[in-house]
């Protein structure tokens, strides 16, 4: 990917820029209800502890990306730079959308809704507040539990007015998904996008997340949150794909699901720029029948660090969940993954899995996994594995037998591995989206 | 609730060893922890200066560290420190000679068929009473080759030269907070010396007993192994029941010299008062094999996680453990796995039975540093929950750098299965049976680890555990 270097940056802020939230664009006339949570959050960010070694929600991870201060809010992007970054999105996004939005640092650049269906609510986070401001407040910015990011998250709060509202009334289906781009970019820039997801009884929603950095080698940090709540019957699938600057960018994302009674939900994370990502992922299955599916697939090198967190809660009797986390790893990368699988006080019947496979391509990369199990009920089934390897010489020479090269061969066992990660997610035209982008970070390593 | 009788079998079990005499010792450092406490035990067991000198170091050591609660369980705040008896002892000097045992200590010998019975069949025996061995005894045959099997100040008095050069080197005093307080005021426990190529044929064995409410045991263990020589150790703890808590820290290090083996095995049955909080590591040099054999059923709360540090090539640590939590236990058990030379391999097989209230939890770390070629490592944990209110939690962290390794980790809990259970009624068992024999078929496979008279008390000790915890 040829990356243009953006025509404008921000300045690095003085310390201390914390003074204030970090709010862009904010309309008027935004409910009172909002401003309180607001405040509340900032000062929840204010007075929460920075992340320090002994705390178990960070282990192993290197901490010293913890730097709030060196970021300010972005700028705006300029009237030429806004038009190419459009273009950009529009001429790279998957055949078939119900809706389609660009934002670029915190503001948004582009909407078209062509096929979305009669009674969804599908509007940009600022607007909501503004034309159903009732609606919103019965979801938004409601979650309390993440997994050591609190201090993410109030800042997030604090913050959020960019991203997607997305609200699906009983019945709703829409067959294709919603793409939402988010770009960032500017020296020390830090953006918030949030996606808010309902879908009511027996509705469905497909929503998909892009990042991605302006320009390359820019230090920016994109704090952002997907929060899912799935009624009775109803089935979300969320993918977010972090392809931002592998060279300065830093991310973390917040999801959160809430799954009723016999409701499905899909969350699939790839990640494969950025130079450190913190994915926190917590999903609730709070009534019997829910099902959770969690799925990511990873391609790092250089010096990236992924740290990813997830918390699979069975809250409910007869639920099911099922994880399967991908890292293929390469030079001196390193990634951690940490899972646990909660099951609570009387929720007999659970059935619930965990999986996470790390394929090292070097000899320097790092992979650590620690997959938890906190069992509180019995008549249940629950299980986790987890491998550490790299290619066996036998499927090496198994392919060269067949007349491709080892280098080849590696390529196409490494991109096979990820594949059967993305493979889960439902819709042929983001699959092929998403196994070509991972294909093109592929071709970089080289 | 099916935990009143699951209580009953409990009691019953636990009254074996619940009988305690009345207390009269000639040394009791009294409540609390200065430094005065630390020169009481020094004088009266006329050490050396740097000994001296490591016990208030290590005081020190222990102040300064905060409590683990951050990762481990609240339960540990519960522990006063200045309430608990430091030291207390009879006499100095083990006896050599069964007769010389005071009546006392010797009755409750006698009671739990401890050491007596077995001297026949085992090759050497030290029984700790409180802080201080009361009875040890090894073969002469032994002796003849130069095994030494003495306790740990006898050791670091008369073996300076053999000991002094490993004591606190596999567990530093500051490793954690236990570790520096067991520095500070340890006492007992075995130093086992074995000298090249000696394999010793049978077994040699501790027994720990606390008699004294309020009361800390500290004891000390070192097993050095030179070069291509075997031994194997068995250790076994009991303590009646009080009503405060108690507390026992030991401190184990191994020492596996070249093509040397060190097989440990505890079975642990504490009364459920007591925090067992132990530290055990051992150090294995080229083609050494350390196995850590450990079976946890007693306590109020254990924390013991074996490690093993594989330094040379081709060196193999195992850890093979069984947990049973009872109503109020809470067994935190795991392992600990450093790879540090090529090709070495860890393998780690851990079982748990969680019944009633009772909390069962592993952790695991296994690590292995880049520049390390074929390394590996296979670590299963299986746990079993019996009734509704069964707990268990399974928190591995598995650490791999370059592409040369093979790691694998499974884990799963589940219960004992309708079908498995119908199946047996079928047959004619009572629930109870059935649910024993399903029990004892989960752990059979690492049963059969234990030498036979350990293997056997184990079983007997799991039937009468899940008596009437069904139905």
């Amino acid at each position: 990917m040829v990356l243009t270097p953006p025509d404008e940056t921000t300045s690095r802020p003085a310390n201390g820029w914390c003074a204030a939230p970090p709010v862009t664009d904010e309309p008027a006339d935004l409910p009172a209800w909002y401003r309180e949570l607001r405040e509340s959050a900032w000062e929840r960010f204010a007075t929460l502890p920075t992340p320090t070694r002994t705390n178990q929600a960070w282990r192993f991870a290197d901490l010293k990306h913890l730097r709030f201060e060196e970021y300010a809010p972005a700028a705006e992007v300029s009237a030429s730079l806004a038009a190419s970054l459009v273009g950009r999105a529009v001429g790279e996004r998957p055949a078939g959308f119900a809706a389609h939005f660009v934002f670029a640092n915190n503001r948004l650049l582009h909407a078209e809704t062509p096929a979305l269906p009669t009674g969804a609510t599908c509007l940009p986070i600022a607007e909501a507040l503004v034309r159903h401001p009732e609606l919103v407040r019965a979801y938004f910015l409601r979650r309390d539990d993440v997994l050591g990011g609190e201090k993410f998250a109030a800042l997030h709060a604090a913050a959020t007015l960019s991203g997607v509202f997305l609200h699906f009334p009983k019945g709703c289906v829409a067959e294709l998904p919603v793409i939402i781009h988010h770009f960032i970019g500017g020296e020390g820039s830090i953006a918030f996008p949030h996606s808010l997801v309902v879908a009511e009884d027996e509705a469905s929603v497909s929503v998909f997340d892009l990042f991605e950095s302006i320009g390359a080698n820019e230090d920016t940090l994109l704090v952002g949150m997907a929060d899912l709540h799935a009624h009775r019957g109803g089935r979300i699938q969320y993918a977010g794909l972090q392809d931002l600057s592998d060279t300065g960018a830093k991310h973390v994302q917040l999801q959160h699901t809430r799954a009723g009674r016999d409701a499905s939900v899909k969350v699939g994370f790839i990640n494969l720029g950025a130079e450190w990502i913190r994915n926190e992922s917590v999903n609730r299955m709070i009534e019997s029948g829910a099902d959770c599916q969690i799925f990511s697939a990873n391609l790092a090198n250089a010096n990236q660090e992924y740290d990813q967190r997830t918390l699979q809660s069975h809250e409910a009797q007869h639920t099911t969940s099922d994880l399967l986390f991908k890292n293929a790893l390469y030079d001196r990368s390193r990634t951690i993954f940490s899972g646990l699988i909660q099951v609570q006080p009387g929720s007999h019947h659970t059935d619930s899995y965990q999986t996470c496979r790390n394929l090292l391509g070097s000899d320097e990369a790092e992979a650590t996994s620690m997959p938890g199990l906190e069992i509180d009920a019995n008549q249940v089934k629950c299980s986790h594995g987890s491998t550490s390897g790299t290619i066996s010489d036998e499927e090496i020479f198994y392919l060269r037998a067949r007349g491709i090269p080892a280098e080849d061969a590696r390529k196409m066992i490494s991109l096979g591995f990820l594949h059967g990660a993305i493979e889960k997610l439902d819709g042929d035209d983001l699959q092929d989206f998403l196994f070509a982008r991972v294909e093109r970070k592929f071709a970089a390593i080289g | 609730m099916t935990d009143s009788a699951t209580l009953e079998a409990v009691l019953v079990d636990q009254d074996e060893g619940n009988f305690s005499y009345p207390e009269d010792y000639a040394h009791d450092a009294g409540y609390g922890l200065t430094e005065k406490t630390l020169d009481y035990i020094s004088d009266i067991k006329g050490e050396a200066e740097w000994i001296r000198d490591f016990r208030k170091r290590a005081l020190k050591v222990f102040e300064e560290k905060p409590m683990p609660t951050h990762w481990a369980s609240a339960d540990l705040d519960n522990i006063v420190f200045d309430q608990i008896r430091y030291y207390l002892a009879k006499g100095q000097r083990p006896t050599r000679s069964w007769d010389e045992v005071p009546d006392d200590v010797k009755e409750t010998f006698e009671r739990l068929g401890i050491p007596e019975k077995e001297r026949k069949f085992l090759a050497g025996v030290e029984a700790q009473f409180d802080s201080e061995a009361a009875y040890s005894n090894v073969k002469e045959e032994l002796t003849k080759q130069g095994v030494i099997f003495v306790n740990s100040i006898e050791g670091l008095r008369e073996h300076p030269e053999i000991f002094r050069p490993w004591f606190g080197k596999v567990i530093p005093t500051g490793d954690n907070k236990f570790s520096a307080l067991n520095s500070a005021v340890f006492s007992g426990g075995s130093f086992i010396y074995v000298p090249p190529g000696v394999k010793v044929k049978y077994p040699l064995q501790a027994y720990f007993r606390i008699n004294a409410e309020n009361f800390g045991q500290f004891e000390r263990t070192l097993i050095l192994v030179d070069e291509g020589a075997e031994v194997t150790y068995m250790e076994g703890c009991t303590a009646p029941k009080f009503e405060t808590a108690t507390l026992h820290s030991a401190v184990v290090e191994l020492v596996a010299m070249k093509d040397a083996k060190i097989q440990y095995i505890t079975v642990q049955n504490w009364s459920n008062n007591v925090f067992n909080l132990v530290t055990k590591r051992g150090l294995a040099h080229e083609n050494a094999e350390i196995r850590w054999i450990d079976c946890n059923i007693g306590s109020r709360l254990t924390m013991k996680y074996p490690g093993v540090i594989m330094k040379g090539r081709r060196a193999r640590g195992e850890v093979i453990s069984i947990a049973l939590a009872n109503n109020g236990q809470h067994q935190d058990t795991g392992a600990k796995m450093i790879h540090a030379a090529d090709e070495t391999t860890s393998n780690i097989v851990a079982k748990s039975i969680s019944v009633g209230t009772g909390r069962s939890t592993y952790r695991g770390l296994v690590h292995i540093p880049k520049h390390l070629k074929g390394c590996k490592n296979n670590t299963e944990c299986d746990a079993l929950l019996i009734n509704a209110a069964s707990r268990n939690d399974t928190y591995p962290a598995i650490t791999v750098r370059g592409n040369q390794h093979a790691t694998q980790h499974e884990a799963s809990v589940s219960q004992v299965s309708e079908e498995q259970i119908f199946y047996m009624k079928q047959r004619g068992l009572s629930e109870g049976e059935a649910m024993s024999l399903s029990v004892n078929g989960f752990v059979n496979d690492l049963v059969r680890e234990f030498p036979m008279e350990y293997s056997v008390e184990l079983k007997r000790l799991i039937d009468m555990e899940m008596e009437g915890s069904v139905g």
